[in-house]
């Protein structure tokens, strides 16, 4: 019974921290400047991959199981992400100079 | 204790992803910007691993060489104007991951604290279930764009009788493996649920147009955000929350502005099937109109003499490579004295900003680029426009024409320069398929030829 109240109660913590960063992103997003939209989709890119932290929990445990080589997979996919999304931003903005 | 210090982290990782995005406001900041974001990355998941459920790492460490290793090789060699299929491809990556991630949950719930096989709450099969549906549309939507991008599928529309009957179906059975799951935690259901989700993510891309791939690669960016949010539900993780919902929120208002750049709404991008059935009528319109024909000595001449050309680039100036002749001529003209200005089109490239990549990595300085509100009132004070490798968003027939497909799309005003020099390979229609009134005008000088060989040659006539 204390359990269902608590997750209620978190429930609505977490629809908090969504709304609010729903804000927050609208905000940010609009002042990014038209000339770096590419590389906002690539950095955006990279930075969803943190559902690595999920991932990571799941290949995490000593012992072999069906969950454990689904963490491991998407390790792997959520990794390709990451260090693509972050390394193709920094060639892309490398690249954006000012008159020399 | 530890809890405690693991939100705190996760906070930490949180903040450094906003101030990440908050650095892309300015080319100056947006390198450090950048950097956060990867320190931001380093903190969440260094604090997960110190996490007392991460016990064996050697699985681990494999995955994120590997993963890591695949993600970089790529990211240094892929060509900028292949940009935007390599993001379709991370975004189907994404949408995978959250796929995998929810179904580990599904069978190994102890592991994340929301309960034991069986003894899922709710709440959480439900968040489960949305955000495996979220990724799963995601994955297959992007391969979908990644092979139309790509040219592996056919950039037409597909469309046939009874699409969106069966979309409206297939979401309808959706909803249902969805209350099915969530009161009974069947296993049948949740794969049913990932089946019917993959099939509509190829179902809602297919019918999507080559020319609005600006739109579907926001959209599903959007997706890709949404999807982490739902299984940071799931998972009861505020900092997944937190990231999705600004991935989210910025995919989605990348969406509106592209739909904003074409004139259309986002739905009647989504129910597709524009850019092709216009092509056959337009090209009825009158094909025997004279039309000023010069070489490229003579567009030399005339932007010599010029105090201010502005150049109008579009997808076609990158398909043809055109890009550093491009800066090397609007160098040899400012070196002769003359302004030269970049004029982009919000959809001027196959995703958002694009064009703005392509010209910096000519090494087009970034202030010598402008976006259209910026630059549009300054052609009536322009001598010369070249325009190159763009067409339908420089149509005077957007603004005065109400038949035309494309009316009511903002177009940049070129026609109100002194003279206008047009780059075309032929007198073919552009992307929409709509004739270009601008050809037939009397400032109008059409220069016919590659992209970059016209552009090599007027540099040549400079010297």
């Amino acid at each position: 019974m204390s359990a269902e109240a608590s997750g209620g109660d978190s429930l609505i913590m977490l629809f908090t921290v969504f709304a609010l960063a729903v804000f927050v992103g609208y905000y940010v997003v609009w002042n990014v400047t038209s000339a770096l939209h590419s590389p906002l989709m690539s950095v955006t890119n990279a930075i969803s991959s943190v559902i690595i932290v999920g991932a990571l929990i799941a290949a995490g445990p000593m012992e072999v199981h069906f969950s454990k080589v689904m963490g491991f997979i998407a390790v792997v996919l959520a990794s390709i992400n990451i260090f693509g999304g972050f390394v193709v931003s920094q060639r892309m903005l490398q690249m954006f100079r000012k008159k020399g | 204790m530890l809890a405690d210090l693991t939100g705190i982290a996760y906070l930490i990782a949180a903040i450094c992803f906003i101030l990440a995005l908050r650095g892309l406001s300015s080319p100056v900041t947006a390198r450090r910007g950048n950097f956060i974001g990867v320190a931001g990355m380093v903190i969440a998941i260094a604090t997960t691993l110190a996490s007392p459920h991460v016990l064996s790492y050697s699985w681990i460490v494999v995955g994120i060489l590997v993963g890591g290793s695949i993600g970089t090789i790529i990211a240094l060699k892929i060509q900028m104007t292949a940009l935007p299929q390599l993001v379709a491809a991370f975004h189907s990556l994404v949408g995978l991951a959250a796929v995998f991630v929810a179904t580990a949950a599904l069978f190994a719930p102890d592991a994340y604290g929301i309960g034991s096989v069986g003894q899922i709450g709710t709440a959480s099969l439900i968040e489960m279930s949305v955000g495996t549906a979220i990724g799963a549309i995601t994955f297959t939507g992007s391969l979908i764009a990644f092979g139309k991008l790509q040219g592996l599928v056919s950039g037409a529309p597909l469309v046939f009788p009874g699409q969106h009957l069966l979309n409206a179906l297939l979401g309808l059975a959706a909803a249902a493996l969805v209350v099915w799951f969530a009161t009974t935690e069947s296993y049948v259901a949740y794969w049913g649920l990932v089946a019917v989700a993959l099939v509509l993510g190829f179902l809602i891309i297919l019918p999507i147009g080559g020319a609005d791939m600006p739109v579907v690669v926001s959209m599903l960016n959007s997706y890709s955000g949404w999807a982490a949010c739902g299984i940071g539900f799931t998972l009861g993780n505020t900092l997944l929350i937190i990231t999705g919902a600004l991935v989210g929120s910025s995919g989605a208002i990348l969406s509106y502005i592209m739909c904003k750049g074409m004139n259309r709404s986002f739905f009647n991008v989504i129910l597709g099937g524009f850019g092709t059935a216009e092509g056959g009528v337009a090209a009825t319109g009158p094909t025997d109109r004279n039309v000023r024909q010069g070489s490229a000595e003579d567009a030399g001449f005339i932007m010599q003499n010029a105090s201010k050309v502005i150049i109008v680039p579009g997808y076609g100036m990158a398909v043809a490579q055109a890009q550093h002749a491009l800066r090397e001529m609007g160098d040899v003209l400012k070196a002769a004295g003359v302004t030269v200005a970049y004029a982009i089109h919000p959809v001027a490239g196959r995703m958002p900003g694009h064009m703005n990549v392509l010209l910096a990595e000519a090494n087009v300085p970034y202030d010598e680029v402008f976006e259209l509100e910026a630059i549009n009132h300054e052609f009536s004070t322009a001598d010369v426009v070249y325009v190159i490798g763009a067409n339908d968003v420089t149509n005077p027939a957007a603004k005065t024409d109400p038949t035309s497909p494309i009316y009511g799309m903002p177009v940049l005003d070129v026609e109100k320069a002194k003279t206008v020099l047009f780059v075309k390979r032929s007198m073919a229609s552009g992307y929409a398929g709509v004739d270009n009134e601008l050809f037939f005008r009397d400032n109008t000088m059409m220069l016919f030829g590659d992209a970059k060989k016209m552009t090599e040659e007027i540099l040549q006539s400079l010297h």
